[in-house]
């Protein structure tokens, strides 16, 4: 038998059909938003139905606001927001598939809530209405964005046409160092491969780096896959996977558990098996990162400088520099740790697990908030939990607001956004311009480092703090 | 899904890579219903100032108010998933967007609505480009069919475009139209796929 990667068994699985080069694919679970009313629109005017109810999921996450929940749906200021929800309540009924509501208890992001109820599961085909979909990588499935005639296309038939991508493999071998997260390693390939680096490839990040990190900081890896180009990206399930899946609501019960995790056993990568592209980083040289530009490849060791755009390489990079520079307000050669901010964000499905709330909390235990610092935790679960352990008290005492769970400054839809100019070290996945509002400026960073810009007021190594 | 066959018309360079979909159509516009209103929304931001008045850009002067064509730099369209950038680009008038490489989330968005997504070279769009700024308005010959672009000195390239991306548009065809065929190889297909993983259909299994 030949040696297979894990995406080829995954991909194999899944073809119906193929033509002209293209192939049918069968689709385990989409995901969408309430900001996906493009696709229902689509399918009203077509008199089209939801094929697969009990796979396909709803979540309030992208538009609702994050201050309280006081008042439930009819307590949403904003009335084009307040409608969209009840759309989606509404489509929700009329098609019987599970939503995520804006008052449930589990309500939260797209890509936190999956994985926190067990209905991401390795081995699948995953289609969501947002290109972070590839967070669900992280448990050795399929699971990619789409747009909204695609969306419109998996809930009418539970199939979509794919392309084959070919495979790269990113291999990061070696202990990282004290400090060091996951978002530091997932910015320290982008910066390596660059934005489109893995454009057309679907990323299988394998070295013992991988292996020892929880799922959560797996899925903060594969969730910014997206930023380098690739629609998605895989590790492969373990015991940490079936540990973290055991027990979760939809996650298989009894025989069936068994049933699955030995054929979860079997998806990993073959010893031998080749890959289109292969990439390889000392995970031992990774440092805490942070960005300068307006896009996630333009980043540094938080120890470094702005770059000179005159040592970029070619004129069409210099001039990207000079941009960007401009864009960001900064000069080149100072040092990334002068740089000043006017706000923090920690959120986003990047960096809003309970894990990512902890690290921000170790931080802001060593000092106040010198300007506006936000938590939002991705889902009510997550707040509850955090609330449990007390971080919510630690990160309000250190003058940190404590919001309500949803995408929030990550994207600016929901009316949390920057002011032309402010400066924010942020743990979302974009600092392109005006991401979190218009003329905002982005630095993406660890949630360990954004706490730290919180407490002194600029971008700073927070391993200088924690070493004290 | 409307066609695209041939195309001859205004070409508006963009010498920027990586000009991502927050670019194309801010967030905030996410939300208006797809219709003549996106024509406003493409490069938003960049057109015009926070009153609504208009800043200096190439989108807002004559002849590229015009444009039919974008011809742009590398990962055009990287980033969000979100289809209005495609409205955006469509209501504006543009049916084709030439670059050296796609974000590739935009470029099947873009096939969805019958926008080509055309890859040349990174050589041949940096030429196209300084031709254009040379001679605004030129216009430039596009024949899907034929698989090429003839610019204003009369200049052929030749593009590569995947088979299949290439019938729908040229045939207007809707991804659903083609799936229709498949419905007896997916009931078998799903029948032995359910068999073999019975839990992926559990609906919460900790309530059951
Ligand atoms: S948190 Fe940000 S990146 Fe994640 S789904 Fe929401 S808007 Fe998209």
């Amino acid at each position: 038998m030949v040696a297979a990667t894990m995406f080829d068994k995954v991909w194999n699985r899944h073809v119906i059909a193929e033509e002209e080069g293209e192939v049918l694919m069968y689709v385990d679970r989409a995901y969408f938003h309430e900001g996906s009313s493009h696709a229902f629109t689509q399918m009203d005017k077509r008199n089209l139905k939801v094929a697969r109810p009990q796979q396909v999921f709803g979540f309030t996450d992208h538009y609702v606001p994050t201050a309280s929940r006081a008042g439930g749906i009819a307590g949403i200021a904003v009335p084009e927001i307040r409608n969209m929800v009840i759309n989606l309540h509404a489509n929700a009924d009329k098609y019987g598939f599970q939503l995520f509501g804006f008052d449930d208890p589990r309500q939260g992001i797209l890509h936190i809530v999956p994985p926190e109820q067990g209905i991401t599961q390795p081995g699948m085909l995953i289609c969501g209405a947002d290109s972070h979909t590839s967070t669900h990588g992280a448990f050795g499935s399929i699971a990619f964005g789409i747009g909204a005639s695609e969306m419109m296309h998996v809930m009418t038939t539970q199939r979509i046409w794919q392309r084959k991508p070919r495979t790269m493999r990113i291999r990061v071998d070696g202990k990282l160092g004290f400090g060091v997260a996951a978002k530091d390693v997932i910015i320290a390939i982008i910066a390596k491969i660059s934005s489109q680096g893995g454009a057309g490839h679907v990323l299988e990040y394998s070295g013992s780096v991988f292996k020892n990190m929880t799922m959560e900081q797996r899925m903060t890896v594969c969730n910014m896959s997206i930023e380098g180009g690739a629609r998605a990206g895989l590790i492969a399930p373990d015991e940490t996977t079936f540990a973290y899946m055991q027990g979760r609501p939809w996650a298989p019960q009894g025989k069936a558990w068994d049933d699955a995790v030995a054929f979860w056993k079997t998806l990993p990568s073959d010893e031998g098996a080749t890959f289109d592209c292969e990439v390889t980083l000392d995970g031992a040289g990774i440092t805490p990162m942070v960005t300068w530009g307006t896009n996630p490849e333009h980043a540094l060791p938080v120890t470094g400088t702005v770059p000179d755009p005159r040592s970029a390489g070619d004129d069409d990079k210099r001039i990207e520099f000079e941009t960007a520079l401009e864009y960001m307000g900064l000069k080149a050669g100072m040092p990334l740790s002068d740089i000043a901010v006017d706000r923090v964000f920690i959120g986003s499905c990047t960096n809003s697990r309970i894990e990512d709330i902890r690290a921000a909390a170790e931080v802001a235990k060593l000092g106040k908030a010198r300007v506006p610092a936000w938590v939002v935790p991705g889902s009510q679960t997550i707040k509850l939990a955090a609330e449990k352990e007390g971080l919510d008290k630690i990160l309000l005492a250190a003058g940190f607001e404590w919001r309500e769970p949803g995408c929030s400054l990550c994207t600016a839809l929901n009316g949390d956004q920057l002011k032309p100019g402010e400066r924010c070290a942020s743990t979302s996945n974009r600092n392109f311009r005006g991401r979190q509002g218009t003329g905002g400026r982005t630095h993406l960073v660890s949630p360990a480092m954004a706490a730290a810009a919180a407490i002194n007021g600029h971008i700073v190594d927070v391993r200088e703090m924690l070493r004290k | 899904m409307e066609a695209f066959t041939k195309l001859k018309g205004i070409a508006v360079p963009i010498d920027e890579p990586n000009v991502d979909t927050n670019q194309i159509c801010p967030t905030r516009f996410n939300k208006v219903p797809r219709g003549p209103a996106y024509a406003k929304v493409l490069f938003h931001d960049r057109r015009f100032n926070l009153d609504g008045t208009e800043k200096e850009h190439i989108f807002n002067i004559e002849p590229f108010k015009r444009a039919r064509i974008v011809v742009a730099d590398r990962n055009w369209g990287c980033g969000s998933s979100r289809e209005s950038a495609v409205y955006a680009l469509y209501e504006f008038g543009i049916r084709c967007v030439i670059a050296s490489s796609f974000g590739d989330i935009h470029a099947n968005n873009c096939t969805k609505n019958g926008v080509l997504a055309l890859v040349l070279p990174e050589a041949d769009v940096i030429a196209l480009r300084k031709q254009l700024h040379e001679k605004p308005g030129a216009e430039l010959d596009i024949d899907l069919a034929a698989q090429t672009v003839i610019d204003a000195s009369g200049r052929k390239y030749t593009f590569d475009i995947p088979p299949a991306r290439k019938k729908c548009l040229l045939e207007g065809l809707d991804d659903i139209a083609r799936t229709e065929v498949y419905e007896a190889q997916t009931a078998a297909f799903e029948a032995a796929y359910r068999a073999e993983r019975p839990w992926l259909y559990q609906a919460n299994a900790a309530q059951n």
